[in-house]
């Protein structure tokens, strides 16, 4: 199809502005506004006690959380793209619930479930297991959250790659095990790595389920997105612009760590 | 040797394949030759172990196979579509094999080199699959597939992917790689063409069933049915008999027991003329003649001839 040259430069234009409006401008000023009053006074705001310890708290959870997301994920798109069994469809479209329940219905299921007063909390409880307003709440509403990225981002890479180079290392000696991690995985990679990036940013990114579960205690489960609206509703612009900034610095890196090395790709294959 | 016997194998409704036996003698190279559907690509990856049959059984060598893993069947399979590893050179590709074997990194080496010599891709072996032709690839999974050394070499429409002049390059290269290396190979295709110019042995199949088998002359001369003669060569049909259109003789003046037909089109192939001709009762009939028989003839488009079955074989249709 072909279309008119300032039709082209209209459509061009709009797309442009949509996407500047939406996100570049709003992103923009959050950066803006930190820097507004100079590099020291947002050094200051993010070196406070709290303002570390949510750092790190949001950087354990993802490191807990994403690797066995990305376990998890690689095995179940292996069983949805490979494997023949009853209920398939079913599970399917299980995996879809986290994108499909609000983050905050989902925070309220886990108190439900583990909370003091919940199905299994008080034994939990008794055996000196917290979950609620505690650490493993907060992983285990982030790991639920960012379930169905590597799924969903593996499971059309697998069948798009086929089965027959596995078959054919199998007729070569190989057995599953070799098989997976010499063929399978490299085929996989980037569906994997894309997988992540999203898992990644989501994790450090939840804010709706991870509130409800943790109970917001500064220094010791708060993390960095629960500190910015704690920040915000405190009338501490400024701290909140700051806290926000390192949260999207963090994506920033993971998205570039990605690009930097993505490239190879192109010249193999 | 290769024996599989009563295999039986369903998908759902459809029989694949109807208890077939197929006996591969060692060293040789036989070819499973059919139409699409007729089974012989599930034959093929049954005795591959790519595929469980639902009764019978594989022995490859006189050992039992049927329920062994594809990996420690001792095959080579070279797929259509060449399932070369990607992200690997082409080096990697043949040393894969070895290197799951944990064999010596020396003497991998050696053996690769050794193999991409024997497949002509000496200069290749950095690069990736995809920096190779069709052509290049195909050689290359054979190398990879015989790297371990197997005992018996499954072909799966090796050539189906390539187009018509690297496919009988490769053919003829195959054959000669064959009677260096001397595995036993079996070779599936839906080519006539293809398993005569370089199998020993033929299996043809139909409706998951083997119609016959034997070196390719005899079955070509000597087919046991319609279907077998049809499939290996063109046939007309000459009153209730099935001929190959080269065994038919034409003559200008009446002849005892002859046809009487009209020349309707005279086509010049070169060496061959094809004459297509209109029989009395309004059916058409091919014959081939050779440039100087046609000559001699002195054909025109209307004339009135004469037409015999020459000696050779003939079945009732």
């Amino acid at each position: 199809m072909t279309v008119r040259r300032p039709w082209r430069l209209g459509l061009r234009f709009v797309a442009l502005g949509y996407l500047a409006l939406l996100l570049l401008i709003p992103v923009g000023v959050v950066f803006y506004r930190t820097f507004e009053h100079g590099f020291g006074a947002v050094w200051d705001s993010v070196s406070t006690p709290a303002a570390v310890s949510a750092f790190w708290l949001t950087i354990e959870v993802t490191a807990i959380a994403v690797p066995l997301n990305t376990i998890f994920g690689i095995v179940m798109a292996l069983a949805l793209a490979r494997g023949r069994f009853p209920g398939k469809g079913l599970l399917n479209a299980a995996i879809d619930l986290p994108f499909a329940i609000s983050p905050i219905v989902i925070g309220l299921s886990l108190v439900l479930v583990y909370g003091t007063t919940g199905w299994f909390g008080q034994d939990l409880a008794n055996a000196g297991i917290h979950v609620i307003f505690s650490v493993p709440g907060i992983v285990l509403a982030t790991i639920f959250v960012s379930l169905p990225f590597v799924v969903r981002e593996v499971t059309p890479v697998l069948r798009e790659v086929g089965n027959e180079q596995e078959q054919a290392a199998a007729t070569l000696g190989a057995n599953g095990w070799q098989t997976f991690w010499r063929i399978t995985l490299p085929a996989i990679r980037w569906g994997v790595a894309y997988g992540v990036v999203l898992s990644v940013a989501r994790a450090i990114g939840e804010f709706g389920a991870v509130s409800v579960v943790s109970g917001r205690i500064a220094g010791e489960t708060q993390t960095l997105t629960l500190l910015v609206d704690n920040r915000y509703g405190n009338f501490d612009i400024a701290g909140a612009y700051s806290a926000a900034t390192l949260l999207a610095l963090i994506a920033l890196v993971t998205l570039l760590a990605m690009t930097v090395i993505r490239p190879r790709r192109e010249e193999n294959e | 040797m290769i024996a599989a016997t009563n295999i039986t194998k369903r998908f759902g409704d459809f029989v694949a394949l109807d208890d077939v036996s197929l006996e591969v003698p060692d060293g040789s190279l036989t070819a499973l030759l059919g139409p699409s559907g007729s089974g012989k690509s599930t034959l093929l990856r049954i005795i591959g172990g790519l595929e469980a049959p639902d009764a019978g059984q594989v022995l490859i060598n006189d050992r039992d196979a049927t329920t062994t893993s594809p990996q420690r069947r001792g095959i080579g399979f070279v797929f259509q579509h060449y399932a070369a590893f990607k992200h690997m050179t082409v080096r990697d590709n043949v040393a894969f094999g070895l290197k799951v074997r944990k064999q010596p990194k020396a003497r991998i080496k050696e053996r690769v080199d050794e193999l991409l010599g024997i497949v002509g891709l000496a200069g290749y072996a950095e690069r990736y699959p995809s920096q190779l032709s069709g052509g290049q690839r195909q050689r290359m999974a054979l190398a990879r597939a015989l790297a371990v050394e197997p005992e018996v070499l499954l072909l799966d429409e090796p050539f189906g992917a390539l187009d018509a002049r690297v496919r009988t390059e490769l053919r003829e290269w195959l054959r000669r790689l064959h009677e260096e290396v001397h595995v036993t190979t079996l070779l599936v295709t839906h080519d006539q063409e293809e398993a005569m110019s370089i199998a020993d042995h033929i299996a043809v199949m139909d409706h998951g069933r083997i119609e016959q088998v034997g070196a390719p002359r005899d079955l070509y001369d000597q087919p046991a049915n319609p279907f077998v003669m049809s499939f290996l060569g063109p046939v007309s049909k000459l009153g209730s008999k099935l001929v190959r259109p080269h065994d038919i003789s034409l003559s200008q003046i009446a002849v005892e027991g002859a046809a009487q037909a009209m020349v309707s089109r005279i086509v010049h192939l070169g060496f061959e003329v094809r004459v297509d001709l209109m029989l009395a009762e309004g059916e058409a009939v091919e014959v081939q003649l050779t440039r100087h028989e046609a000559d001699e003839l002195e054909l025109h488009v209307d004339d009135i001839v004469w037409l015999r079955s020459a000696g050779a074989p003939a079945l009732s249709a």
